[in-house]
């Protein structure tokens, strides 16, 4: 057992101190934070820049009701001038000549000359403020004609939001608040990182058992310990390496969040106010109206993450990364030690990546469907169940079929790895032949 | 005293025979050549005493009682294929090594750091193996094998990929080794070497021990009563004169020097052949051949597989 340790000190250090290891394990969240934060941060940024933009209205609909703001001037200029303006549009005093035609009731049409290309931003403000007034205007003409008084009132009575709350009564027969896209999402993304994980572990201890094979090295370290003991070492190593960078991913994931929540929590509640300002300023109650409707979103994701039952599921995301990855690990390690090249390697390995693939592919009809046949079985089934399991739990999944689920895997790994166990010993010390699957199984029956 | 014994070791893989009831001895402070062509099943018979496979049968001692896992502390192991961790550094490695052979972290520094000054390596201490030569790495991977101090050291081919001045180092390391009371077993197809370091040998062929014994023992038993002789003179009829109990093998008589070898062909003694020769010619050398390794090997394993044939 001692010299356990010391191969899986051997096997973790050396890879820990890889400086690819230590750039990925680092550069990834920062990454990952940096997708989050950037489009937010940049959209956030104000265009500062003041800009005047000359209006020409014949049609007098829009006179007075577009509101300069702080960034943003308008500026109404007579007949001439918009025509000496038009031939021959420089901005200079003006950023941009909008045009609303007298016919704009009908064809809806106005337009905006510039030298430059109108910046997203203002075409979008210019777009939303005309497109309110003149449906207001419509709306007043259909009001006046109609002869119905309070028809306006009437007709905004008549917007509807349908919020539909999904509450799931828990096992004290509590009613809590559950979101089904916030369950959907972890459990995806849990499902993704276990894949992810055993994937690469995996195929590390395989390359690792590879090396040893092909440099020889294998057969002094043999003389010194019994090949289990190697491969054990080896495999735990590289374990405690994938949960140090899950571990490591976990906590800067954290701690990214928190402070991406604050930055963004705090610019949206500034935006979210601006644009009330700007609502109200134009008289727009109702939308203004709908603007607290979405900090409660807001409220009610962390909410329902408040009522999932974060132990269980980072617990089982652990338990099922170490017993997938041990699962895997010992099938790779066995594939390692019996092929001799990497094309060998490649074909060996298409039998058991499969299952794994097959996790993915059902992956989301199973978080569509936690409760299926398709999820049970998957989720119980040891091959697959690294993955579907843990995108299961944060819909919750009765206990015994956790229970179930984890004591079948531990079964399937004890029998596993002794299965690698019997393989690997045989096939290091294997040169020079190529072994086909039929082989293998036999030398699962060799005496030492 | 024996520090190694198998008895009647057998050993069968799937289709084919390794080793069918092999014993030999090993004496403490010796050191043993393990002969054999290729596929005889040396190497089998190696990863045994090893512990790296075990016998389908058959007994095996350390230092007179059946071995024990504890016992290949004991013992340091250099393969015909060796390697080390490329991406490793030196020193790290063979301290790695010398753990893994159980020995303290402490004492292998110390014992790594006199032989690497001894060796004159210290430089490559934080080098990665992948940045030596070949033959830098086969003396790194040298002292990794004898780091710990074993009782039996076996080295398979320990002289490959050196250049004579490195054989010579290693070579003379190895006679140390045996002087200090190291027991060592020695695995070559190179007999000239095995003429030159070993005191036994045993000589396997397909599975089965077909010669062992003292290495002079060995050529005492093949000399063919062949005497080599050099003479100036002339002489006519020399086979006639010799008579019917001598046979001359072979007569070259163009240089000035002349030489020929003969053959006693029953109990005589080299004294009733120099009688005759001295008669004829004048005597310039006269010695007795004694076959070399190379031919004993050669001599036994093609007269085995003969009777493996019939």
């Amino acid at each position: 057992m001692n010299k356990s340790i010391l191969i899986l000190k051997r096997e973790y250090l050396t890879r820990v101190k890889k400086k690819s290891f230590i750039i990925s394990t680092l550069l990834v969240p920062v990454f990952m934070a940096a997708l989050m934060i950037l489009p937010t941060y940049l959209a956030m940024m104000d265009d500062k820049e003041e800009r005047t933009i000359a209006v020409y209205d014949p049609t007098s609909l829009i006179l007075d009701k577009l509101e300069s703001n702080e960034f943003t001037k308008f500026h109404y200029i007579p007949r001439q001038e918009f025509q000496k303006l038009s031939k021959n549009f420089k901005s200079g005093k003006y950023y941009a000549l909008l045009h609303v035609p007298e016919n704009i009731l009908t064809t809806n049409l106005a337009e905006m000359i510039s030298d430059k290309q109108i910046t997203f931003d203002i075409k979008n403000l210019i777009t939303n403020r005309i497109e309110k007034i003149i449906e207001g205007e419509k709306r007043k003409k259909v009001v006046d004609e109609s002869g119905l008084p309070d028809l306006e009132k009437k007709l905004a009575a008549t917007k509807t939001n349908i919020t539909l709350e999904t509450i799931k009564i828990g096992e004290e027969g509590k009613a809590v608040k559950s979101s089904t896209e916030i369950a959907m999402a972890i459990g995806y993304v849990a499902g993704f990182m276990i894949y992810f994980f055993v994937f690469m572990y995996g195929i590390m201890v395989m390359r690792g058992v590879m090396e040893e094979k092909s440099n020889r090295i294998v057969e002094v370290i043999i003389s010194s310990v019994k090949p289990f003991q190697l491969l054990f070492g080896k495999i735990v190593g590289i374990g405690l390496v994938g949960l140090t960078q899950i571990a490591i991913w976990v906590i800067l994931g954290i701690a990214i969040t928190t402070g991406v929540t604050a930055f963004i929590g705090h610019g949206s509640a500034e935006t979210v106010v601006q644009a009330q300002n700007i609502m109200s300023a134009q008289g727009m109650d109702q939308m203004a109206a709908a603007a607290p409707a979405q900090k409660n979103i807001t409220l009610e994701i962390i909410q329902s993450i408040g009522n999932l039952n974060i132990p269980l599921i980072i617990f089982s995301l652990f338990f099922y990364f170490i017993c997938g990855f041990i699962l895997y690990a010992s099938f790779y390690g066995a594939i390692g030690s019996a092929v001799d090249s990497d094309e060998d390697a490649q074909q060996m390995m298409m039998p058991v990546m499969m299952p794994l693939i097959f996790s993915i592919v059902i992956l989301f009809a199973v978080a569509k469907n936690p409760e299926g046949s398709l999820a049970f079985w998957a989720s119980i089934i040891p091959l697959t169940s690294p993955v579907i399991m843990v995108a299961r739990i944060p819909f919750g999944v009765p206990a015994w079929q956790i229970t179930l689920s984890m004591i079948i895997m531990l079964g399937t790994i004890l029998g596993t790895i002794w299965m690698a166990g019997k393989i690997y010993r045989t096939g290091i010390l294997m040169y020079g032949k190529k072994v086909n699957l039929k082989e293998i199984v036999k030398w699962l029956f060799y005496k030492n | 005293m024996e520090i190694f014994q198998a008895n009647n070791v057998v050993k069968e893989f799937v289709g084919h025979v390794a080793l069918s009831s092999v014993s030999i001895s090993v004496k403490e402070a010796s050191i043993f050549g393990l002969l054999g062509p290729n596929g005889a099943g040396k190497t089998t018979l190696i990863r045994i005493i090893n512990q790296i496979t075990a016998p389908d049968s058959g007994e095996l001692f350390f230092e007179g009682r059946p071995i024990k896992a504890d016992d290949i502390y004991q013992i340091g192991y250099l393969p015909e294929e060796r390697g080390l961790y490329k991406k490793m550094k030196v020193g790290e490695q063979a301290l790695y090594l010398a753990q893994l052979k159980g020995m303290s972290k402490k004492d292998a520094l110390k014992n790594l750091k006199i032989w690497f000054e001894k060796f004159e390596i210290q430089a490559w201490w934080g080098k990665k193996v992948e940045e030596l030569s070949k033959g830098m790495a086969q003396k790194v991977q040298f002292i990794t094998t004898v780091i710990h101090q074993p009782k039996l050291l076996i080295f398979d081919e320990p002289f490959t990929g050196f250049d004579p001045i490195n054989t010579n180092l290693i070579k003379n390391e190895i006679l140390e080794l045996k002087k200090n009371g190291t027991t060592i077993i020695f695995s070559t197809h190179n007999m000239s070497s095995v003429e030159e370091i070993c005191d036994h040998i045993a000589l396997l062929n397909q599975s089965k021990k077909i010669l062992d014994g003292q290495i002079d023992q060995v050529k005492e038993k093949f000399k063919t009563n062949t005497f080599e002789v050099q003479y100036r003179g002339d002489t006519p009829d020399l086979e006639y004169r010799l008579g019917a109990n001598f046979k001359v093998l072979e007569h070259d008589v163009n240089d000035r020097l002349k030489q020929m070898k003969v053959q006693f062909l029953n109990g005589n003694s080299n004294n009733e052949l120099l009688k005759i020769l001295m008669n004829q010619f004048e005597i310039v050398s006269f010695k007795e051949v004694i076959p070399s390794m190379n031919d004993v090997f050669i001599h036994v394993v093609e007269q085995n597989n003969l009777e493996i044939l019939r």
